[in-house]
């Protein structure tokens, strides 16, 4: 292998520190522009006196100049820091770390089972061996993307839970009461990388070099596996990204369908009680996963390809 | 060359031959049951939403607390729900919350990222750094989250949803249309006409807006298929239109607790989100796959 | 012992949306042991599918028949797809155009090369590295064990044609086929990829080549078939073929190569049927009359300086010609002739006032009397316009527009094309056409000078006769100066007064086109020259 790319992963971790700080800024404008007072906001529907008002204002630093709270903000941010919850009264990294596993344990059975899926679907239908296949997949595959992931988990409830009693209604104990909320979540996302990795190596499978490999005598199922999916899978790369939002957009409405506990309840309950902190923590850390995942696919892409080592 | 001049061709239309022409791909007289379906209830959407007395008569408030939970039968085509409102009368008058929402967050989505994605697209490289940098920040954002953060910020209800997707979804159309402006802006029909002395505003005006801004209806048939499969998940969420309001994602969200002795009153305002969403993208991509024969 | 290749009354057919289409219509012909068969045509005629027909490859939708179709003794017409896989690579090996797509990019060469092996269970895994080694050898790679981890992107255009040539080689086939094998490369790449080829025949491997340049065929032919429309239209030792071609096609294709001997003479066939017709007289140069003076063009990208010190004049009616294999530095001459591209050093002086280096404003009155035609006429129309907007979009502001239809209609006409093309959309247009409505939105405002990027670099060789007939012909009439810019040293011979050849971003010699082609001065230029594959002739040494 050539020299590490220095200057490319430089450049890529770069401009991911560049989106992570505008993505902080942003969600930092979002909150000043949140009407009312911040402090009626802390002070919800508590006990509302002078006194307590000015306790709240110098407990949380309301009273200095914005831009220093701008750059205290930043700072605290950097640090780990996502400060306190109106609503709880404690710190946000605490209510968001005790949900967190749940939420992590579906999304990841998701992505893998999606995954997994997908690259069976298009490895199964792609090129022009089985066209009824074909079509039949790409129906089913429109169908499941376009259908809202509540519905899907409604209708694997009534089915295999109610009919059937199969799984469990709600909860989250055990292996089993993940299965029907990952397989949710799943089939939207195996719908649209099925799509995408067809076409990548529908695509391949017409370039010259497949007809090179051809010519060899090579077996059609090692021309797809070895040489079209390697090429299809370079798009899906840049997928991940949008995989990761759809993941945790998901879990959110699935956790709600399900009745399991995590990182999407905090979120709506934090929503339906205006609790800033809380609120901005989910979505400033989702941006700073997403920029982690999308750095990370670049990387991937120039491990994949070669072609783009060059620095 | 000693190639010997022979007596006179007698086949000279022979090299004109050569040089063919693409075949004319003839329009497939085809039928398409699929787009025609699509077609079909897309026309029917319309008109439930323009008009959705004529498809329901009834009053999709109205309850019947006689006929509780019915199912599907002749005087209740799609059952009533827990408190005895027709199914099918509230799907019918959903059809305008969700196509509202949709359009106009769409139109929202759309204006704004043409206009951003145009300004990056033809701005110095600063300025399109500073803005593709902003683009790619809001991007980082999951779409539900952002759609959330907003509604957090406003409260819920269909105007905070509108505006809500409208924002979530435009930095998708920006980064589109910014990609499309560099792409004509490079090339090399643009290069060419500056060969003919047309000056910079020229250009842009007959050349760069035209071909960027071709392909935007169809990018917003698709999108306003989206838009409208989130503005399902966010009002199933709670977090659009109050009950009790037929909006078709509420519904679901009413009807999960009868669940398991009523499906259909969840399951069936469900399944005119799916068939909106799949009328839009078989349209949208049809649609698409003409304009791509057209230009290449 | 019978022939390794018997192909009788092939048909090869494809189903399409639109219908069937014949590829093939009945060709037979055989390749002895040892033999190398070339099937010219240009494009369309089917020389491709016959080919990939021998190793079952005619692509998808084809459907084949033949009398017989018989490769090394096996009839392969009833071969299923494991029968094939057993031909495929062992008893025919494949060799594609432009290593760069033809071997997977993500894969290194060595890997490429050692699927064959494996494949074939040729040798076992410890011994593949060394086989490997041994056949990019055999292909003169340099290095060949750095070579071997090296992707295809890492090598140069005549390298990965080798290793390219060593997969094909690797299972030790007795049939090479070879489609179109040097087409992207350099004129010098050409010539050693040749030899190669000739190499692998001398060591007793029969070679089918597939090739749209007769000159390439006649350096290692033994026989050449001229495929036309999916048939054969003429057959025969090289030699005779190229001597004494019988069938007007034939006669037509070696008249349409633009050389030494073309100058000042039709390449197509003209209205009377005759080809190799006088053109008219070349247009008076006024070599005292200076249209375009360019000194000391340079131009850096990073620390890589792709023009260096350039400088040239271009006299009134003028043609000066250009030459260079890729990566000289041509195109970007152009670009900064036509004023698309700012020069880091020199100045360009066009119509005696100053046209590099200053602002578009200032530039923008002259635009008009430079104009630029370049290799791909589709991507320089805007993709919504039909013909006639295309042309009318240059006939300036001062046209009204009754008056613009029949400007238009007038150009088209000068080009060789009809009114009705009007308003048909360039997509629909051939490849000639193409650049014809290229050509006459060009000379719509008469300008002084034309700047012609390989205009007919994309063209078949015939229709690349025609339009340069139809450029001798308005040069002559216009008097328009040239800047004609190619890498095909025998169309520049054909049409230029001087010429410039570039190298590695630098002029290494420029004169007038005899003295220069005739007696080179230069190295490079010599050796350019000598690699050139030149037809039979008997008027030349």
């Amino acid at each position: 292998m050539s020299r590490p790319p220095v200057r490319a992963v430089a450049r890529r971790l770069g401009a991911g520190l560049v989106v992570l700080w505008v993505a902080a800024t942003a969600a930092y404008l979002a909150l000043l522009a949140a009407p009312g007072d911040t402090v009626d906001n802390i002070v919800g529907d508590g006990a509302d006196t002078p006194q307590i008002r000015a306790e709240i204002i110098a407990e949380w630093g309301l009273n200095r100049p914005v831009l220093v709270q701008y750059v205290d903000y930043l700072s605290r941010l950097g640090g780990g820091d996502l400060g306190r919850s109106y609503l709880l009264q404690r710190p946000v990294t605490e209510v968001i770390g005790e949900q967190l596993a749940p939420t992590l344990a579906l999304a990841a059975a998701a992505a893998g089972l999606g995954v997994l899926l997908a690259l069976l679907i298009a490895v199964s239908t792609a090129g022009d061996r089985r066209p009824w296949l074909r079509r039949a997949s790409s129906g089913t595959e429109l169908l499941l993307v376009s259908t809202p992931s509540f519905l899907i988990g409604l209708v694997l409830l009534s089915v295999l839970s109610f009919r059937f009693g199969l799984f469990p209604v709600a909860g989250d104990q055990g292996v089993t009461a993940l299965v029907l909320p990952a397989v949710t979540l799943a089939l939207p996302i195996a719908g649209v990388l099925a799509q995408v990795l067809r076409d990548g190596i529908d695509r391949a499978l017409d370039e010259p070099f497949v007809l090179t490999a051809r010519s060899r005598g090579v077996r059609e199922r090692t021309v797809l596996l070895r040489h079209a999916l390697r090429h299809a899978l370079l798009p899906a790369v840049t997928l991940a990204g949008w995989l990761f939002g759809i993941l945790l957009g998901g879990t959110v409405i699935v956790e709600q369908v399900f009745g399991r506990p995590g990182l999407g309840q905090v979120t709506l309950t934090a929503v339906t009680s205006r609790d800033m902190p809380v609120v901005l923590a989910v979505v400033t850390l989702s941006a700073a996963v997403y920029v982690v995942v999308n750095t990370a696919a670049d990387l991937a892409y120039l491990l994949v390809d070669p072609r783009l080592r060059r620095s | 060359m000693t190639v010997t001049l022979g007596p006179p061709l007698t086949d000279a239309p022979a090299l004109i031959l050569a040089d063919q022409a693409p075949p004319a791909v003839r329009r497939r007289p085809r039928l398409r049951p699929g787009l025609l379906a699509a077609g079909a209830y897309l026309v029917l959407l319309v008109v439930a939403a323009a008009w959705p007395a004529a498809l329901a008569p009834g009053d999709p408030l109205a309850a019947d607390p006689l006929a509780v939970l019915t199912p599907p039968d002749a005087a209740h085509w799609l059952g009533t729900d827990h408190l005895g409102r027709d199914v099918w009368t509230r799907v019918v008058h959903g059809a305008a919350h969700s196509l509202t929402i949709g359009v106009a967050a769409t139109a929202i989505a759309v204006t704004g990222g043409v206009l951003l994605g145009l300004l990056a697209g033809l701005a110095h490289r600063v300025a399109d750094e500073a803005l593709s940098r902003t683009l790619d920040a809001l991007s980082a954002f999951p779409m539900l989250l952002l759609a959330l953060l907003f509604i957090a910020i406003a409260g819920p209800g269909t105007v905070s949803l509108i505006v809500a997707i409208g924002i979530a979804t435009l930095p998708h159309h920006a980064r589109v249309v910014r990609g499309q402006t560099l792409v004509v802006r490079r090339s090399g029909y643009v290069e060419q006409a500056v060969t003919f002395g047309q000056s910079r505003p020229r250009l842009v005006l007959r050349h760069v807006l035209p071909n960027v801004v071709g392909p935007v209806p169809v990018l917003a048939v698709i999108g306003l298929g989206e838009a409208v499969l989130a503005a399902a998940g966010l009002s199933f969420l709670g977090m659009g239109p109050q009950p009790p309001s037929p909006e078709w994602g509420a519904m679901l969200s009413e009807g999960r607790n009868y669940l398991q002795v009523a499906w259909w009153i969840s399951i069936l305002p469900g399944l005119a989100v799916t068939a909106t969403v799949v009328s839009l993208t078989v349209v949208g991509r049809h649609w698409q796959a003409r304009f791509d024969g057209r230009r290449h | 012992m019978a022939p390794l290749v018997t192909v009788e009354d092939l048909h090869v057919d494809f189903d399409t949306p639109t219908g069937r289409v014949a590829a093939v219509r009945g060709i037979s012909f055989t390749v002895e042991r040892g033999e190398c068969v070339a099937v010219v045509g240009e494009s369309g005629s089917g020389k491709s599918v016959t080919a990939r027909t021998l190793v079952g490859l005619a692509g998808p939708g084809a459907r084949v028949r033949a009398a017989r179709l018989e490769l090394a003794d096996q009839d392969v017409r009833g071969h299923r797809p494991r029968d094939w896989r057993r031909v495929r690579g062992r008893l025919a090996g494949l060799v594609l155009q432009d290593a760069l797509v033809s071997l997977d990019p993500l894969r290194t060469v060595g890997a490429e090369i050692g699927e064959v092996l494996t494949t074939h269970g040729i040798v076992g895994r410890r011994e593949r590295a060394g086989r490997v080694g041994h056949l990019l050898d055999q292909v003169h790679l340099p290095e060949p064990e750095r070579r071997a981890r090296q992707y295809p992107h890492q090598l140069s255009g005549g390298l990965r044609q080798r290793a390219l040539i060593a997969s094909a080689i690797a299972g030790e086939p007795a049939l090479l086929i070879a489609d179109e094998p040097t087409t992207a490369l350099d004129v010098t790449v050409q010539a050693q990829i040749l030899r190669l080829l000739a190499e692998r025949r001398a060591a007793g491997v029969s070679l089918l080549l597939i090739s749209h340049d007769l000159a390439v065929v006649a350096q290692i032919a033994d026989r050449v078939l001229v495929l036309r429309d999916g048939r054969i239209v003429e057959h025969g030792p090289t030699d005779t073929l190229l001597r004494a071609p019988t069938h007007p096609y034939t006669r037509q294709l070696l008249a349409a190569v633009p050389s030494a001997t073309s100058r000042g003479r039709r390449l197509g066939v003209s209205e009377s049927g005759e080809a190799r017709a006088a053109l008219p007289a070349r247009p008076e140069v006024r070599a005292d009359d200076t249209v375009l003076d360019a000194a000391g063009l340079t131009k850096t990208y990073g620390d890589h300086t792709v023009v260096r010190d350039v400088s040239f004049t271009i006299a009134r009616g003028e043609t000066l010609g250009l030459v260079g294999e890729s990566g000289s530095g041509k195109s970007t001459v152009a670009r900064i002739v036509a004023g698309l591209l700012d020069a880091d050093a020199g100045a360009v002086t066009f119509e005696g006032v100053r046209w590099a280096g200053v602002p578009e404003r200032t530039r923008r009155p002259l635009r008009r009397r430079l104009q630029l035609i370049s290799q791909d006429p589709l991507s320089s129309f805007d993709p919504r316009y039909t013909v006639g907007r295309v042309v009318a979009e240059n006939l300036g502001g001062d046209v009204s527009r009754s008056e613009r239809r029949d400007r238009v209609v007038d150009l088209l006409r000068r080009v060789g094309l009809g009114a009705d093309l009007f308003d048909r959309h360039p997509r629909h247009l051939s490849g000639g056409q193409r650049q014809r409505v290229a050509i006459a939105r060009a000379i719509a405002p008469r300008p002084t000078l034309l700047v012609c990027d390989e205009p007919v670099s994309a063209l078949d060789v015939s229709v690349q006769a025609q339009v340069l007939d139809l450029l001798a012909d308005l040069r002559a009439t216009d008097g328009t100066a040239l800047l004609f810019i190619s890498h095909d040293l025998g169309v520049v011979h054909h049409l230029s007064d001087r010429v410039l050849v570039m190298h590695d971003g630098a002029v290494v010699e420029q004169g007038p086109v005899g003295d220069v082609f005739s007696y080179p001065r230069h190295d490079y230029t010599r050796s350019l020259l000598d690699a050139l594959p030149t037809l039979v002739t008997a008027g030349r040494p």
